[in-house]
């Protein structure tokens, strides 16, 4: 039997060889991804993202236990920053999930964003795609703890939910443009703490005084607040109310195409910037010394540069 | 291709509340390059080897100031095995003494370390271990890659 049947066929243990795999883009790994293709899609996928300490892996726990209620099983992708100096990451949000990990129904990844900085890692895109083929009901990706620029896990979670907690900062800094922009959900956690009312009424008034979009049916985002410590509910009904909209006309395949074209322009320009790379012989030196002799412009010494790697013409 | 990350899980198991030679161990791992998943406080030997297996490590690192590490190390090690996870090099630290540390090393635990010991020691054991047991396995069906260390 081969590694997609087997993780096809539910073996935890090939999934998790599976997921190595295609972490180190190892040998078989776009072969497995292509054997499994015809089998995702099915699981809905919920992005978790918000800024560092707003509860986000407690809230993941907490939605796991909804889920679980419910009978679903749940497959978790967790990403937490690799240090840019040793290569080495503490991955810790497990360890707020401890009583979701005991749990058969329940599969917890953890991934170190290895240099990635869109918020997730440059594998958690087809680490979802190998658990969806594995057969979980839902499947839930939690980004590392984001500022105001990493928007990756747009493009890859059908359900994007924003978690601000009244430390993260006041409504200025959610009025800076990006992750709100990205947000399906704005669930306002640590609802027991001072300052959350207003900031829920902070971001509705936001949203509300937003220019009204063009088509008439577009999802308008929704404001919850939670005490991840205790439950997750409101945050479950209001993934509840999007998923219903996703499934009415084409919006969940209209996102899902989008989805797929984002990383598509990302995949092609990593490929592209390693192939280019590695024909660069000493050119980044030649055109360095150009810059620093004072004959011309960072952006002219690059533009020659990339023309030189394409083997295109000088004008 | 680059060599891979070593994957290690750190976790401290039973009732034994102390957990701060654990998180420095985690930190000494990290800095090393390694990636480290900490699973915090109270683990079961079933929750230590399901999280081995998802998270497809390469040694697990277990925490013991209980007393109990002579139930708890062969325990984890069973239920390792019983997972398939033959691979994995099971060690750790805290309070054990020799006579018990040789005892367990005869059942297969790899070598175990005491207060005191510099970070950059288990650092090493943990990239020589890893990379001999790398080498050495796992074959396909992930069975009897791991023979006791001599």
């Amino acid at each position: 039997m081969t590694a997609a049947d087997e993780i096809s066929r539910g073996d935890r243990r090939a999934l998790a060889r599976g997921l190595t795999v295609i972490e180190n883009s190892g040998d078989g790994a776009a072969e497995l991804l292509d054997a499994l293709c015809s089998k995702t899609g099915a699981a809905h996928r919920t992005g978790i993202t918000g800024p560092p300490g707003a509860g986000k892996s407690t809230l993941v726990a907490g939605l796991t236990r909804e889920f679980r209620a419910a009978g679903q099983t749940v497959g978790i992708v967790a990403v937490d920053p690799t240090s840019p100096f040793t290569g080495g990451a503490l991955l810790g949000d497990r360890h707020r999930m401890s009583d979701e990990a005991r749990d058969e129904g329940v599969f917890i990844r953890s991934l170190a964003s290895r240099g990635a900085s869109g918020g997730l890692a440059r594998a958690a895109p087809d680490a979802l795609d190998l658990l969806d083929a594995a057969g979980f009901d839902r499947l839930i990706v939690e980004t590392v703890g984001v500022g105001q620029t990493e928007m990756e896990v747009a493009g890859t979670a059908d359900t994007v939910v924003v978690v601000l907690s009244p430390e993260s900062g006041d409504a200025v800094q959610a009025m800076k443009a990006g992750l709100l922009e990205i947000a399906d959900i704005l669930c306002v956690n640590k609802s027991d703490r001072e300052g959350a009312e207003s900031l829920v009424a902070a971001l509705e008034s936001m949203l509300h005084h937003r220019a009204p979009s063009a088509a008439k049916d577009d999802w308008s985002p929704k404001v919850v607040s939670t005490n991840a410590l205790e439950n997750a509910v409101a945050l479950q009904k209001a993934i509840a109310s999007h998923e219903t909209w996703l499934g009415q006309d084409d919006h969940l395949a209209a996102r899902r195409t989008k989805g797929t074209k984002a990383r598509l322009t990302s995949l092609v320009g990593a490929f592209a910037l390693e192939r280019l790379l590695d024909r660069a012989g000493d050119l980044f030196d030649r055109e360095a010394a150009e810059v620093i002799a004072g004959r011309c412009s960072v952006r002219h010494a690059a533009t020659r540069a990339l023309t030189d790697l394409l083997g295109e013409k000088q004008r | 291709m680059t060599e891979r990350a070593i994957r290690v899980l750190v976790c401290k198991a039973g009732l034994d509340g102390h957990d701060r030679g654990a998180k420095v161990v985690a930190q000494a791992l990290r800095d090393a390059g390694m990636e480290v998943i900490y699973t915090g406080l109270r683990q079961t030997p079933a929750q230590i080897v399901k999280a081995a297996l998802e998270e497809d490590v390469d040694a697990v690192g277990l925490s013991l100031h209980s007393g109990a590490h002579m139930t708890l190390f062969p325990e984890v090690l069973a239920a390792l095995r019983g997972a398939g996870l033959d691979h994995v090099l099971l060690t750790g630290g805290g309070i054990i003494p020799d006579k018990d540390k040789t005892a367990l090393a005869q059942q297969g635990v790899g070598e175990l370390f005491g207060p005191g010991t510099p970070t950059t020691k288990l650092v090493e054991y943990i990239q020589q271990e890893v990379a001999r047991r790398r080498a050495s396995g796992p074959t396909p069906d992930g069975v009897g890659a791991n023979e006791q260390p001599k």
